[in-house]
């Protein structure tokens, strides 16, 4: 019987290296894993490369592992945020590596990377200071520049419910990256509000299908607000 | 600078709104153009935001907030009856593949020539954070920009060339100020309203680029 969850977090995030390159999933706080994250910074791994949208909010999540200074690098959109005072200083301190990629560009480099696609030819970004040194090509009139796909050791991401073999469904704008992500990594890791029996998912409505998703860990969080009971 | 009566940050916002014709698409940019929302009164528009959201409806009532259903400037908005969720790739190709019929953005800088400068002052020891600015200026099939005709030290938004790092290259359609309405065209910023208490002169004294009556 095939059977992806995890009983802990601690057992869902086991095996993640030094150096490995890690995708989060959020956009601000929506889709967040945090409870993975702190999973993440629990098993000391070091020298981290985090794909995310953002780099941190707060001191939890994402800006709970910067702080801990597990990570090498962050491949974001848009790091700097009202409350982004962890990765501000760690960056403001040469600390830690930062490369900016359009929002789209990010999204589709992650696609492409899950897609099975060498490189794409995007008109985003053209003739800006974050197109420089990249190749460019003229197609039917209009500049692109060429976008590599961005793969990723694991995928942390958070949806709203899973089954055992990974079909997950999401809630709401805390979808964003996790379908992507899960996509583009060796391994996607999910958190998720409830474990459902096989079958208890809509196949018309799982957004991710299992094959997308190697483990899948139910987090006890406080009950989902109210207006959580459709999906 | 003499005090001359011209448009407030609402006041603009309710200008663009005229101007979107019911059954756009529309993604508002974070900051000023999110104001847009609240003049667009009983025509069916559809508000994109590049999270994931299409159908977006206005602020909810206190205690009504979800921390899943966001927009852009990470707000809790809701989402209209027949609204609609998708993951952020989807998103971005409704902007990069030219679903997007408008979207209204702020500036730093707009040139003769509609290069937009808006992410990015480049100054010494700024972070740099783009978002989805770059892939909204060219992507959309309109560019609105809203901004002040002048910084706060009294010089031109509209510029013979930006300055400031680029988001986007001849991008920009029409612009916004709380001065004038101004379409890009081929032959420069041409003058469609002056919406404050000004002569076509005096505008043109302001602005840093000839303009086009």
């Amino acid at each position: 019987m095939i059977n992806k969850t995890f009983d802990s977090i601690a057992a869902a995030v086991e095996g993640i290296a030094d150096g490995s390159v890690i995708m989060v999933g959020g956009f601000g706080t929506a889709g967040m894993p945090s409870e993975l994250v702190d999973g993440v910074i629990a098993g000391g791994a070091r020298d981290l490369t985090i794909i995310s949208n953002n780099a941190g909010n707060g001191d939890l999540g994402l800006a709970a592992l910067l702080k801990a200074g597990s990570v090498r690098k962050v491949i974001c959109s848009f790091p700097r945020q009202s409350d982004s005072y962890v990765f501000d200083e760690l960056y403001r301190a040469g600390k830690v590596e930062l490369e900016v990629v359009p929002q789209g560009n990010l999204a589709e480099r992650i696609r492409a990377a899950g897609s099975g696609i060498g490189a794409f030819f995007s008109p985003t970004g053209y003739g800006t200071l974050l197109a420089e040194g990249k190749e460019t090509r003229v197609i039917d009139g209009v500049n692109y520049v060429l976008e590599m796909p961005l793969h990723a050791d694991v995928a942390l991401i958070k949806a709203y419910k899973g089954d055992r073999w990974g079909n997950l469904v999401y809630r709401k704008a805390a979808r964003n990256f996790g379908p992507i992500m899960a996509m583009a990594a060796k391994t996607a890791i999910a958190q998720v509000n409830e474990i459902v029996e096989l079958g208890a998912l809509d196949p018309e409505h799982i957004i991710t299908p299992g094959i997308f998703v190697q483990r899948v860990v139910a987090v006890s969080c406080a009950a989902a607000p109210s207006s959580a009971k459709a999906v | 600078m003499t005090a001359m009566k011209k448009l407030s940050r609402n006041e603009m916002a309710q200008r663009v709104a005229e101007d979107i014709a019911e059954g756009s698409y529309v993604n508002l940019g974070i900051g000023v153009p999110t104001l847009v929302a609240n003049y667009l009164g009983d025509k069916e528009v559809f508000l994109h935001s590049e999270n994931g959201v299409l159908g977006m409806g206005p602020s909810p009532a206190a205690g009504e907030e979800d921390d899943d259903l966001i927009n852009a400037g990470k707000q809790h908005v809701t989402l209209l009856t027949g609204g609609a969720f998708f993951h952020h790739a989807d998103s971005f190709s409704m902007m990069r593949g030219g679903h997007i019929d408008i979207a209204v953005l702020g500036a730093f800088q707009v040139s003769v020539k509609g290069d937009l400068a808006n992410w990015h002052t480049g100054a010494e020891g700024s972070i740099p954070a783009v978002g989805g600015a770059m892939d909204l200026a060219t992507g959309a099939r309109q560019v609105f920009v809203m901004m002040d005709h002048l910084t706060k030290t009294g010089e031109s938004k509209l510029v013979p060339e930006c300055t400031y790092p680029l988001t986007g290259i001849a991008c920009v359609s029409r612009i916004y100020t709380d001065l004038a309405i101004l379409d890009v065209t081929s032959e420069g910023l041409k003058v469609r309203e002056i919406v404050a208490d000004i002569t076509f002169e005096a505008l043109q004294e302001l602005s840093g680029v000839p303009l086009i009556g």
